[in-house]
């Protein structure tokens, strides 16, 4: 025995009940739900091909999602990714026109994502601006630039091999498109830093309290900065892919997108509240997200009935652990 | 004198100063006829800003009064084309039951189970433009299928003017008595100024909450029959994107995003903003495709402004509280 009076651990001690009431354990069941139902309802679905095929779907939006995870954990949101798309799309389609390369496109539209994000950032860090308005502000902006300069024309004229980034696969077997290992090490990369750095601490320490944070030598403005930077950053990326995939820009591309990166990150567990989430879940999300859509198209559900069912799923993942928690906090 | 100081002033003076230049570019628009028409159309706008602002001041946001707003028009339109006997006023009444069962689903999710508002609209967004589609099978409803009675109501001018702007009046003049002269508008403010001091006060929050949901439901299932009999139309894209440019109207008009903040006829003024806007665009004949991008630019000028005197009131306070921390200390 210890002269101490208390034994302060490092860690919590083991309790099962600790990994069964993990938000990422209720995910991973959720997973393996959409894999065994996807599988009953369609004889297609479990295929090699149809699961790669998939991830063009979902893969551009999961890679937003990752730096966007980031900004909800420090409570910042960023409405404007889908618009940055656009704006950066729009510039690769007149930068095409002009002459340049895939190569040069691609750089161009990562710049205008880069661009875009510090704006954002310049808002709410130096200004002190709240980023859900400035963010439905410069979602009007940037889209409506872009419908300035395009009104409603489409620009298709892309050099030859633009195309291969969006539409090809990194490795031929088992067949991983480029836009699905962009997401994946991406998503590596991410979790490596929120949860193994001390930047990664330091951005839980912001979301929790951020003027705790401040007090406790944190540059809260810079990390800020940098996330939004940061999104911007693979905004541009996804508008690349994106472009690159579908081949054409117009005003309206990636309408409504917010939403969907929004509910992958508020589904894989990361509170609006701040301080709250992990990178393994919202990428559980994402599946989850993708593969119900997948299973359900693969029954021909129309898209809209597809979008209630995953705004109730939004909805009840959400509410019911609180209700749970709430009948079990009665008996107790 | 406070009011000549007053934000609303200001933003009254832009507006008029943007009408003016506008004027001066298209006499036209300055006409009586023109400015009428402005402000029917623009009826809509004023009645879901106010409803908005209700929310907002709770430190809320409602996303999903536009999804709202068409899903209610839906079922107004179906019922109407179903029941062609029933008087308009009837179906009116309904729309606004409907609409704000819609809303108090919002609000049990964000008052009973605390669930943060953004996350609870973002999901009945999806969830009511989804079920337009369902209930009405993917159909739209045309002026064919609606009765005659429910097409020519919002066409009615009581009193010289359109029935539409007399619903913006009414709703407007109700707010305004509601926020200003009641106890439970008043303790909107105090939730959105102090959650944790107006909860000391005694103030039932979550009970405030369902209603500002309610209402916004409400209000949103009213103008959902209205927009639907006067645009003659119902299909699953009507008022897509519209909840945005609500919520525009509310930060032009000085509404601040943290709650606390807001006047009647500020949201009002937002929206006649933004009125403007539309409707002069195509009068000086600049593309309609430059709205989104003034807009946008509208909104941040805006909330810059708005930031700059909210942060002048709270720096006011801060040599006070250092002087009385010196003199505790000596």
């Amino acid at each position: 025995m210890s002269s101490q009076r208390y034994e302060v651990l490092d860690t919590e001690p083991f309790r099962w009940s600790n990994v069964f009431l993990k938000w990422e354990f209720i995910l991973a069941l959720l997973l393996a739900g959409v894999m065994v139902a996807g599988t009953i309802i369609s004889p297609y679905f479990l295929d090699i091909w149809t699961l790669s095929d998939a991830t063009f779907n979902y893969s551009e939006k999961a890679i937003i999602a990752l730096p966007m995870a980031l900004l909800i954990l420090t409570r910042e949101i960023d409405l404007s990714v889908a618009a940055i798309i656009s704006l950066a799309s729009l510039a690769m389609g007149l930068c095409a026109g002009l002459g340049y390369g895939p190569w040069a496109l691609a750089c161009i539209g990562l710049l205008v994502g880069l661009a875009c994000g510090i704006f954002n950032g310049v808002l709410v860090t130096k200004i002190g601006l709240p980023s859900i308005v400035v963010t439905i502000g410069t979602m009007s902006l940037f889209r409506g630039f872009a419908q300035v300069v395009m009104g409603d024309q489409a620009i298709t004229t892309y050099p030859a091999g633009f195309s291969t980034v969006g539409q090809g696969y990194l490795i031929k077997w088992p067949p991983i498109a480029w836009s699905f290992a962009l997401f994946l090490i991406l998503a590596a990369v991410f979790a490596i830093v929120l949860h193994r750095t001390a930047a990664g601490r330091r951005l839980y320490a912001i979301g929790n309290n951020p003027v705790a944070a401040q007090f406790s030598g944190i540059p809260v403005e810079s990390y800020k900065l940098a996330l939004f930077a940061l999104t911007g950053l693979l905004s541009g990326l996804a508008a690349f892919l994106l472009t690159s995939r579908i081949g054409s820009t117009r005003s309206n591309i990636a309408l409504g997108w917010e939403l969907d990166i929004i509910t992958m990150v508020i589904l894989g567990g990361v509170s609006i509240a701040g301080g709250v989430g992990s990178i393994s879940g919202v990428v559980l999300a994402v599946f989850v997200l993708g593969l119900a859509t997948l299973a359900l198209s693969l029954i021909n559900v129309p898209g809209i009935v597809i979008s209630v069912l995953m705004g109730l799923l939004l909805i009840i993942s959400i509410a019911a652990p609180i209700i749970i928690r709430r009948v079990m906090g009665f008996r107790g | 004198m406070s009011f000549l100081k007053s934000r609303e002033l200001a933003l009254g003076v832009i507006v008029l100063g943007l009408m003016l230049l506008v004027g001066l570019r298209a006499p036209v628009f300055l006409t009586f006829d023109s400015i009428y028409s402005m402000l029917v159309d623009t009826s809509f706008l004023f009645m879901l800003a106010l409803a908005q602002m209700a929310v907002i001041l709770t430190r809320g946001i409602d996303l999903s009064v536009a999804s709202n707003l068409a899903l209610t028009g839906m079922v107004a339109a179906l019922f109407a084309a179903a029941y062609p006997n029933v008087p308009v006023p009837v179906v009116l009444l309904l729309a606004i039951v409907f609409g704000a069962f819609a809303g108090l689903l919002n609000g049990v999710l964000v008052a009973n189970l605390n669930i943060p508002p953004i996350v609870v609209t973002l999901g009945t967004l999806a969830v009511y433009r989804g079920l337009i589609f369902v209930i009405a099978g993917g159909a739209w409803l045309t002026t064919d299928d609606m009765s005659a009675a429910f097409v020519a109501f919002p066409k009615l001018n009581p009193l010289g003017v359109n029935i539409l702007f007399w619903f913006a009046v009414a709703v407007s003049a109700g707010f305004y008595g509601f926020l200003n002269y009641t106890a439970t508008g008043r303790s909107l403010y105090a939730i959105g100024g102090n959650p944790v001091a107006a909860r000391f006060c005694g103030i039932n929050i979550p009970r405030h909450l369902l209603l500002v949901y309610g209402l916004a439901g409400a209000v949103s299932g009213l103008c959902g029959a209205l927009w639907v009999s006067r645009y003659g139309i119902a299909y699953v894209d009507i008022a897509s994107g519209f909840e945005l440019t609500i919520i525009a109207a509310c930060v032009i008009g000085g509404v601040s995003i943290a709650g606390g903040i807001g006047t009647v006829p500020g949201a009002l003024l937002g929206a006649l903003f933004l009125g403007v806007v539309v409707n002069a665009l195509p009068v000086i004949n600049v593309s309609p495709f430059w709205q989104m991008a003034i807009s946008g630019a509208v909104i941040l000028a805006a909330v810059v402004v708005n930031a700059r005197s909210e942060h002048r009131a709270g720096k006011l306070i801060l040599p006070e509280a250092r002087r009385a921390a010196a003199g505790g200390k000596t």
